[in-house]
Formats: structure tokens, C-alpha cells, sequence
């Protein structure tokens, strides 16, 4: 479709990449105004059946469209001037109801904005709402979240059954899959940027830990914690990142390291890079559409100039035990906070601790609960060396593999998920059978690459399934440019049918 | 190793969380099954290894003076409190 065509019909503007929107605004074809327009109305009609935004900011986006037209009509138009987008509820925005998914922090109204969001409207985008997910980013599938799941924008051929768009950012990616908003923040701690992304046929990127400032996000495992952009295009998640990364002093393990071009990199030859392709991730038991997609992006990398090598990551297997030592750890420490004294639901007891206690129990949700109390307890006296300590040293070990991996490699190729999105309720008995989606992800979360998710086939029921190209610490260039030669490969189009509309 | 129901008792109060007793039982199976899972640890030979700290290699926590950056707002910062008063946070009784 062209610019021209589409802008005859507004309410196809909601189908546009990032970068066309950017472009026909940049043209007059329509205005930020008109654009913000289409996706409230898209989300008016989507969002009783999604539930992917817990808060639509109606009357704040409309004001911060016409500003930005303004802005524009002078001469002075950001980067992503005008773009409307949606915002995970882990950010923290200044005046608008912030709750991570959870009951805890009630109508908690942040009397400041996370750095990650200051930046996107510094370069003139704007906010249509919060989106959904699971209750502090602790889950894969969003049905942790006091709102409920989000419900994914795909079906399973022929079949009505609600399935999951994968979580911790299911809000996010269902938005971005159903055309309700242009890109969206989201955060990944385990796969939560990754995992969703590949679920709904979206880009999910995951920057080197340290690009985007943790300041203003909710906090779940600070040492993992990394926020990233689900995007409609390998380009989209270059230019959305470009934005929201950046040194901050207000956050310690912020990166000071300058950043590159992100979206220059998106078109760059692959000619003479080497990818790598770990023994480890062939898991026993994965489907045959796993394995095949896998064989075709090999076979696109090679056409696109690479060569192919095969590699090991020998510590592959304890990734993710090592992450639910790690992860429940830190979260127990930063949930500490949460004692209904500050801000959130206070529920009273006849003492403090009893106060305490009631708070907790009844503001956290049982995901929330367990992993807290598995924190608590590899963090407890004599338990602190066999447990966080190991953890931290086969961290080391995987980092080491990372190391040695990419002294002969450029970039690492692998499935992003185990299987294609599954049905809302299915895997809700057994936690370890959830925590195996991040099986593939989880890595690089461990080690602080980044990785990214991007679209490249569907299988027998046609849901999408994705590719993930893990890149070296700070080379976030590679992976944009590997992804974009797989996007363009894959030419994957496929959208999901609009049943909600 | 095996975590018991007074085990499970005791990190529900380390973690300040109310824990009804008909959850003991099955929190302990819980945990149980998720420990059990992340004992292959063990296998891993660790000796030599320095814990992991920064994914990006040669960087240290920077330093800045020690100066008052922000604040002076208690307005703002009790915005959001459940409970406050002339300025303060209102909060059960600590000292008896």
C-alpha cells in the first residue's frame, strides 16, 4: 500500500510501520493528530476483547498530538515526532497510574517519569496508554496480571480458544500485533521483551545490559532488568531504541558508552560475517517446525554472504536454573519495599508486622509469593554460598561461553521459543513447565547480550514463530543487521485476522 | 535438600507475608519441586571462578559528590502515601 493510498483511508494509518508514519507525517499527508486519532478508535473497538491496555491516556495523547503538530509545523520535529505509542506499566509516568500488573501498588500515580519514557517524548512521540502484563514482569504467558491476561491477537487456524501473546510484555506485543499503537516499550528480564514478540509476529530487541537506564521501571532483578522496544519492523525497533537508550547518571550500571547509528545498521551486507549456531540449543523433544525454521534461517544467513559455523555454549542447561536462583533473589530484596507504609494498598493488622503481612499476602499475587519466598529463602542464613553465590559463579561460567563464542563468531543464531504461542490456562499447574519457555532467551539475560526476536515463519496453525540473534556486548550493530537480513529473507506479512473489530 | 513446612513457615515470616496454614502443605511442594530442579547446579565445577558483576568487562561503579541532588518536596513525596499527616507518614505504632 502507499503513503498516498493510505492516507485517503485513516483507518488504515494504524497499519503503518513506524518509519511510513514518520514518513507521511514528515510529507503532510496526515497529521499526528489524525494518526493518534486512529489508534484510540482502534483501541476503543480492540481493547474490551485484548485487554492489552490497562489505562488509555485519551485526552493526554490528543493534547500531546496537537503540540507535536505544532512543533512540527515550526520546524522543529524529533526523531519520532508525533509517533503514538504504548507504555509497559512497569515504567514509571509522571501522573498517570503505574501498578506493574499487581494490586500492591494500587492507584500508585508516580510523581516522576522513568528516564526510558523522558526520552521517547524528548524526541516528540507520545503516550496512548499503559499496557497490560504479568504481575512485575513474572511470568510468560500474562496471566499473572491484576487486570487479567491479555488476549493474544492470533487463533489457532479455525479455532476461537483464547491464547497467551507470551508475557512478561504481552500488553505490549498484542498492542503492536493489533495495531494499537505504533511501537511500545516493554522489558525483559528472562525473554519478556523476546518471548511475546515472537509469539505475535513483532520485533522484540533486548539491548546490552546497561543501554537504557533502569530508572523509573519498577524493579524486578536488577541485575538482569533491561527495557527494549516491540516494534512492527527490524528498522522500527532500531529507531525506537536509538531513543530510549542512553547514559543516565541517575542509574549506576548505566552504560556511558556513546551509541552507534542503530537504524544505519539495519541495511549493512552480511558479506564475510561469520554466525554461529549452538550444539546446545538442538533441546530433546523440540517440535519439527522448531528445527526447520532454525534450518531456514541458516539457510538465509548463507544467502545472505555468511558463513556458518557450528558452536558450544557448554553451560547451556543451568541457564535457567541459575536465572531462578538470581531472579528471586533480587526480586525479594527489591519487593522488600512494598509494606503498604509509602504508597499502594495498606491492609491493617493488629501490629506492624501483622500490618505487614496482611498487606503483602493480599497485594501480591501467588506467582509473586512463591518467587518471593524462594528469594527468601536462598538468600537466608547458611544458604547465601551454596545458592546466590553458585549461581553468580555459573553465571561467570556462561558469561566465559559468551566470550569464547563470539572470538570466532559475529552473531549466534537460535529459535526464540521452544513452540508457538499455547492457550490461556494451559501450562497454569506446573511452574517449571512455564519457566521452560525462556529456555532459549534466558542466556543473554544472564550474561547481558543483546538479543533479538524477530518474525520468520508460521507454523500448521498459523501462529507466528521467530528467530532470536544473540550479538556480543555492545554490538547491538550486528544483531540489527542480521535481523534485517532475516526479516527481509523471511518477508513474513502475515497479520493476524482482525475478529475484535 | 528438603524445605519443610516449619522451613516454609519461617521464610513466609522473614518475608513479611501472611501465609494461611491450608497454603503450607502445598507451598512446600512448591518449592520443593523448583529446588529439586535447581540442585543440577551442583554439577557445575565452580572452583577458581569469581562471581559475575558486569556484563560489559572493565567498567566500576562511578562515583559522584556527595551532594544533595533533589528533594526538599514533601509534598510530592507523600503523595501517594495510604496514610499522612502534617508532613509525615502515618504508620502503626513501632515503640511500645
Amino acid at each position: 500500500m502507499t503513503l498516498d493510498c493510505i492516507a485517503k483511508n485513516m483507518t488504515d494509518l494504524t497499519s503503518l510501520t513506524l518509519a511510513q508514519a514518520l514518513d507521511g507525517m514528515g510529507k503532510k499527508q496526515f497529521s499526528s493528530a489524525e494518526l493518534t486519532d486512529a489508534f484510540l478508535k482502534a483501541i476503543d473497538q480492540a481493547n474490551p476483547k485484548l485487554n492489552a491496555y490497562v489505562a488509555v491516556t485519551a485526552d493526554k495523547a490528543r493534547a500531546a498530538a496537537k503540540t507535536s503538530d505544532a512543533r512540527r509545523a515550526s520546524g522543529k520535529a524529533g526523531a519520532l515526532e508525533g509517533a503514538p505509542l504504548g507504555i509497559k506499566d512497569l515504567f514509571c509516568t509522571e501522573g498517570v497510574r503505574t501498578t506493574a500488573g499487581s494490586n500492591i501498588l494500587g492507584e500508585f500515580a508516580p510523581p516522576y517519569e522513568s528516564t526510558v519514557t523522558a526520552n521517547l517524548w524528548r524526541d516528540g512521540a507520545l503516550m496512548l496508554g499503559k499496557l497490560n502484563m504479568d504481575e512485575f514482569a513474572m511470568g510468560s504467558s500474562n496471566e499473572t496480571s491484576r487486570f487479567g491476561p491479555v488476549v493474544s491477537p492470533w487463533r489457532r487456524g479455525n479455532s476461537d480458544a483464547p491464547l497467551t501473546p507470551g508475557g512478561s510484555s504481552g500488553g505490549s506485543a498484542a498492542a503492536v500485533a493489533a495495531d494499537l499503537c505504533l511501537g511500545a516499550t516493554a522489558t525483559d528480564t528472562g525473554g519478556s521483551i523476546r518471548q511475546p514478540a515472537a509469539f505475535t509476529g513483532t520485533v522484540g530487541m533486548k539491548p546490552t545490559y546497561g543501554r537504557c537506564s533502569r530508572w523509573g521501571i519498577v524493579a524486578f532483578a536488577s541485575s538482569l532488568d533491561q527495557a527494549g522496544p516491540i516494534a512492527k519492523s527490524v528498522e522500527d525497533a532500531a529507531m525506537l531504541l536509538q531513543s530510549m537508550a542512553g547514559h543516565d547518571p541517575k542509574d549506576s550500571t548505566s552504560l556511558p558508552n556513546a551509541l552507534p547509528d542503530f537504524r544505519a545498521a539495519c541495511g549493512k551486507s552480511l558479506k564475510g560475517m561469520t554466525i554461529g549456531i549452538p550444539k546446545e540449543y538442538r533441546v530433546d523433544g523440540m517440535p519439527d517446525e522448531i528445527e526447520r525454521l532454525w534450518a531456514q534461517g541458516i539457510a538465509w544467513a548463507k544467502d545472505a554472504g555468511c558463513s556458518i559455523k557450528e558452536i558450544s555454549l557448554p553451560h547451556t542447561k543451568y541457564a535457567l536454573p541459575t536465572y531462578y536462583i538470581v531472579a528471586p533473589a533480587e526480586a525479594s530484596s527489591n519487593l522488600a519495599r512494598y509494606d503498604g507504609m509509602r504508597y499502594g494498598a495498606r491492609v491493617a493488622g493488629r501490629d506492624l508486622n501483622a500490618t505487614y503481612e496482611a498487606t503483602r499476602a493480599s497485594g501480591f499475587g501467588r506467582e509473586v509469593q512463591r518467587r518471593i519466598l524462594i528469594g527468601a529463602y536462598v538468600l537466608s542464613a547458611g544458604y547465601y554460598d551454596a545458592y546466590y553465590l553458585r549461581a553468580q559463579k555459573v553465571r561467570a561460567r556462561l558469561n566465559e561461553d559468551m566470550i569464547k563464542a563470539f572470538a570466532q563468531v559475529d552473531a549466534i543464531l537460535t529459535p526464540a521459543t521452544p513452540s508457538a504461542a499455547f492457550a490461556l490456562g494451559e501450562k497454569g499447574d506446573d511452574p517449571v513447565a512455564m519457566y521452560l519457555n525462556d529456555i532459549f532467551t534466558v542466556t543473554a539475560n544472564l550474561t547481558g547480550n543483546p538479543a533479538l526476536a524477530v518474525p520468520a515463519a508460521v507454523d500448521a496453525n498459523g501462529l507466528p514463530l521467530g528467530l532470536q540473534v544473540i550479538g556480543k556486548a555492545l554490538d547491538e550493530e550486528t544483531v540489527f543487521s542480521v535481523s534485517a537480513a532475516l526479516e527481509k529473507a523471511a518477508d513474513f506479512r502475515t497479520k493476524p485476522a482482525k475478529w475484535w473489530a | 535438600m528438603s524445605i519443610d513446612e516449619k522451613t516454609v513457615r519461617k521464610v513466609a515470616k522473614l518475608a513479611r507475608i501472611a501465609l494461611p496454614e491450608e497454603r503450607v502443605a502445598p507451598m512446600a511442594a512448591e518449592l520443593n519441586g523448583i529446588m529439586a530442579w535447581i540442585e543440577q547446579l551442583n554439577e557445575v565445577n565452580i572452583d577458581g571462578v569469581e562471581p559475575m558483576t558486569s556484563a560489559v568487562e572493565g567498567l566500576s561503579l562511578p562515583m559522584r559528590e556527595d551532594v544533595v541532588t533533589d528533594g526538599d518536596d514533601p509534598e510530592r513525596v507523600l503523595k501517594n502515601a495510604p496514610k499522612a499527616e502534617d508532613g509525615f507518614y502515618v504508620v502503626p505504632k513501632v515503640v511500645e
